[in-house]
């Protein structure tokens, strides 16, 4: 362990150990996950390529890099950023707040799917004319 | 965890220490960082929304299949943008190797690292500039509203990455377009011909002719929305590398002067380091929704 002398309100320094073996473990990591999407992409490009792409295969595929992606971030911020060494209320401060976007992918997703439904269903169709019948005049009622 | 016995009993909220255990400084970034994930994410979802809203999107495979030095024809998709993220990689893990080194006040290990580093962000940079470039400048056909073909560039208000037109949408639609778009289109063909033409001094009918004979590849527009996502977003990210580069710049002065030897302890390159880790774990999202899916 170094000689930190950084700030005061620090009750102990994380061990740092003294090899990079870790860092370049994730290295590793990190690249075959990046080639493992790099394949998936490719299989997805050539499912489109054919005449009649299978679209839930293409769905699926494009799921499984979405996984892949959150797995690298994941190593980035628990072994790049050292996350995963700090203390529970360190994580816990930052992690709990991004769950925000649980809620903000879905949402969102979803008003752009229900928008194009919405445009497919009344794309073309003439806008309704509210047609109202002049009102019928009262009886002695003066013009 | 290994700090377990250092924790045990530890009263972190009752204040005189730091609840996170860390430094004020730190703490900040994180959040500074925190905030900047909700800005990226709103981009990016926003991107999400439009994209899911239109029944047509432009194909990654199809916008981004070129690589520098290999031609007007080649197809190549996710060549470039893997190059760009392996850069990348491999910069955030010199910057997590000086990290490692400020650890341990190593002066001259920080200082290598962090040059590394900052080489690494610049040729990100030049590989941005370099697609930006060619998306800006690009030869690629379309219809235009009007009917008529034209050479489009992709830009923040047009792109011609819609529906690939059928060949005989083309040759109905040459018949319609005016001279200057023929030349034009004719222009980008002739170094896929071989032979130089001279299309300058050939008449409307010479160019129909000989823009049949090479052919022509053409598209409807894409959808509006494409170029501006598109610039905005990873042009956003760009400046952030930029920046990035301009704090490890500053950064590797200051090890050389040796003020943090003086202050003991290489707490200012952690905090640098956890910026640049963050602006690539931007770029995994960003190529995520605009390169792979």
């Amino acid at each position: 362990m170094s000689a930190h002398a950084s700030s005061p309100e620090i009750t102990f320094h994380a061990e740092h150990s003294g090899t990079t073996k870790r860092i370049w473990k994730t290295f590793w990591l990190l690249s075959a996950l990046t080639i493992l999407e790099l394949g998936l992409g490719l299989l997805i490009y050539n499912i489109h390529k054919g005449d009649n792409p299978n679209h839930t295969l293409v769905l699926a595929f494009k799921g499984m890099v979405c996984i892949l992606t959150l797995a690298k971030a994941y190593y980035i911020v628990s072994v790049f950023m050292h996350l995963g060494d700090e203390i529970r209320n360190l994580i816990m401060t930052i992690v709990v707040p991004l769950c925000l976007f649980i809620w903000f992918i879905a949402a969102f997703l979803w008003d752009g799917n229900s928008w194009k439904t919405l445009r497919n269903r009344y794309n073309g169709m003439p806008a309704p004319v509210e047609k109202v019948e002049p009102a019928a005049k009262e009886k002695g009622a003066k013009d | 965890m290994s700090t377990a016995a250092v924790q045990q009993g530890t009263k972190w909220w009752s204040g005189g220490r730091s609840p996170f255990n860390a430094s004020y400084g730190k703490v900040m970034m994180w959040y500074f960082l925190m905030s900047d994930a909700f800005t990226f994410g709103a981009f990016l979802i926003s991107y999400g929304t439009i994209r899911f809203s239109v029944n047509n999107w432009a194909d990654p495979n199809h916008v981004f299949n070129a690589f520098p030095f290999t031609g007007h024809d080649a197809n190549l998709p996710l060549a470039f943008v893997s190059l760009m993220t392996f850069i990348l990689i491999a910069s955030s893990v010199t910057m997590v190797l000086a990290v490692h080194e400020g650890h341990n006040m190593n002066r001259k290990g920080v200082e290598k690292y962090m040059i590394m580093t900052i080489i690494g962000g610049l040729a990100f940079l030049s590989c941005q500039a370099w697609e930006w470039t060619h998306l800006l400048t690009g030869e690629h056909v379309a219809m235009l509203s009007d009917g008529t073909l034209s050479v489009l560039p992709t830009t923040v208000k047009s792109n011609p990455w819609g529906a690939a037109l059928p060949h005989e949408a083309i040759a109905a639609a040459l018949q319609t377009t005016p001279h200057n778009q023929l030349t034009e289109i004719a222009g980008t063909l002739h170094h896929a011909g071989g032979e130089a033409h001279n299309v300058a001094a050939m008449s409307n009918a010479e160019l129909i002719k000989f823009i049949e004979s090479s052919d022509l590849h053409a598209s409807n527009t894409g959808p509006i929305a494409f170029g501006g996502y598109f610039f905005g977003i990873t042009g956003f990210h760009g400046f952030h590398v930029f920046s990035g580069v301009v704090i490890n710049l500053v950064m590797l002065a200051k090890t050389r002067m040796g003020h943090f030897d003086q202050r003991g302890h290489y707490e200012m390159i952690e905090k640098a380091g956890l910026y640049w880790h963050f602006v690539d774990l931007v770029w995994v999202f960003v190529f995520l929704c605009f390169y792979l899916i």
